[in-house]
């Protein structure tokens, strides 16, 4: 049995009780609101009462309009269906259906859909109004959050806001000002881990911005005066690339997403004496697990045993997962199994000991992690022996250090009858 | 063999297979105002790992990336030599 975690009534709710709330805002590239803001607001134009009970889908064109709609919908609406940024609309009526979605929370003005179920659409908004909704009707809120592969529908993972918020330990501001901020975009799981973090313990968070270079966000952060910062090795690698990675003064850093090498986690100490840092192993399906903070790349054995609140095994060389962070299931049809008969999620992530100390070695599913982005092999062969001059193809991947992993394919041409090699562009 | 010019060589290149205007090479470019993105980077070191048989971004001594593009042929040229 694991322990019993703290149950979050909604992330309104939570963000009312963690304190003075003054001075304390969400930075975006092109405006900021305050979190008592947030509380008292609505970004739904007051319609948040017509969305009770619903399952409503979140398709928003920016990060900052996002926040306002979870603050908005948490505890209100029966689900979340959260978009990531790059989600294609065609993917919109698999999901629609998946997720017995009945209504629409956008900020765009268009969405183009062709499908035949009534919809209520209701237009979101960064500026925000008084809402007039009644908040005594709080449920617990399905949040289904989106995982992708290189092509085909995404999977639909369900979560609830004690399993998302599970690793996190709220409820007091923090006496010393704590400044959130992300390389990641909050519609995933590695940046609402860290959006989830700033509003339940009522702390500033500068949101990145997929329109802004790495410099100016940088120098936008420190301007903001963060001291608590996340992203992938890979974000990392290019943030060290850039002149304006001095302009933060992290006291904290955190790598998650991919896989932390020696040399990025040194480089980093290097390069922030004063910054505690630690990498750590989440995912939306597994969520959060344990961090590291000795430096050191890979995990001590004793993890394993001794991670509070989360129950860790190696079966069939795989790191396998319970806690009540996992998600609990996956929406759609005929879905796949998430969570085994005994509640271990498989994260398929190939572990190996060496010296006391456990190694992530690869997947067992073959699925390459090129900067963040899952890229299935036999998708890529597949499009690859599309070409009428390819006889054969094999994509394996090529370990990187700017982007943790390259995919690279082995051709069998029909006319050289030679193999080449190829470093393929990911996409998704 | 000349780092410099095996480099000018990866960047050219890449730039041209994905498509991406490379901005001229001189020794002050920031790397990331170059037009190569991350992948365009992954991919050069990775050739570059196969021509010059080194691969100073994935050594764990804690010296500093490098910027501008100077400072790249810098990095290669000291862990080539």
């Amino acid at each position: 049995m694991t322990p019993r975690q703290t149950k979050w009534k909604s992330l309104r709710n939570a963000l009312s009780a963690a304190g003075d709330l003054s001075g304390r805002f969400v930075f975006g590239a092109e405006a900021s609101i305050a979190l008592s803001d947030l509380i008292a607001g609505s970004a739904l134009y007051g319609r948040g009462d017509e969305l009770c009970g619903r399952s409503v889908l979140v398709t928003t064109t920016s990060q900052f309009t996002t926040a306002s709609a979870l603050m908005e919908l948490d505890g209100v609406a029966s689900r979340i269906i959260l978009c990531t940024p790059d989600l294609p609309l065609e993917h919109l009526p698999y999901i629609i259906e998946s997720a017995n979605v009945d209504a629409i929370v956008s900020d765009r003005t268009i969405l183009g859909l062709d499908i035949r179920r009534p919809l209520c659409f209701c237009p979101c908004s960064r500026k925000l109004v008084t809402g007039n909704y009644n908040r005594k009707i709080e449920r617990q809120t399905e949040w289904i959050l989106l995982t992708s592969g290189t092509t085909g529908p995404p999977k639909l993972v369900v979560h609830t806001l004690s399993s998302l918020a599970g690793a996190i330990k709220g409820g007091i501001t923090p006496a010393e000002p704590v400044v959130w901020s992300t390389f990641y975009d909050i519609r995933r799981y590695g940046g609402l881990q860290i959006f989830l973090r700033a509003a339940l313990t009522g702390s500033s968070l500068v949101l990145s911005d997929a329109k802004e270079s790495t410099a100016d966000f940088l120098a936008r952060a420190g301007s903001h005066g963060i001291t608590h910062i996340s992203g992938t090795p890979s974000q990392w690698r290019r943030a060290l690339m850039s002149p304006s990675a001095h302009l933060i003064q992290p006291e904290y850093i955190r790598l998650s997403g991919e896989i932390a090498d020696q040399a990025i986690l040194n480089h980093l100490q290097a390069f922030y004496p004063q910054a505690r840092i630690a990498h750590a192993f989440a995912s939306t399906e597994a969520g959060v697990a344990f961090e590291v903070n000795d430096g050191v790349a890979g995990f001590p054995a004793s993890v394993i045993q001794n991670t509070p609140n989360v129950e860790m095994k190696v079966d069939d060389g795989t790191l396998r997962i319970r806690s009540t962070r996992t998600a609990s299931r996956y929406l759609g049809d005929h879905p796949p199994v998430l969570k085994s008969a005994d509640g271990f999620v498989d994260t398929s992530d190939l572990i190996e000991l060496r010296d006391d100390r456990f190694y992530f070695v690869g997947r067992r599913d073959g699925v390459i992690n090129v900067g963040g982005l899952k890229v299935h092999p036999e998708e890529v062969e597949a499009v690859i022996n599309r070409h009428p001059e390819v006889q054969m193809s094999l994509v394996r991947t090529k370990k990187n250090p700017i982007t943790g992993s390259l995919v690279v394919a082995d051709l069998k041409h029909h006319l050289l009858k030679d193999a080449m090699c190829v470093h393929s562009r990911a996409t998704s | 063999m000349n780092v410099r010019s095996e480099i000018i060589d990866q960047f050219t290149h890449v730039a041209q297979e994905q498509g991406i205007p490379l901005a001229p090479l001189t020794d002050d470019l920031e790397l990331l105002n170059s037009g190569l993105d991350s992948l365009c980077f992954a991919i050069v070191v990775a050739r570059l790992e196969g021509l010059l048989g080194v691969d100073p971004f994935s050594s764990s001594e804690d010296v500093l990336f490098p910027v501008t593009f100077g400072e790249f042929v810098k990095f290669y040229d000291t862990a080539a030599n």
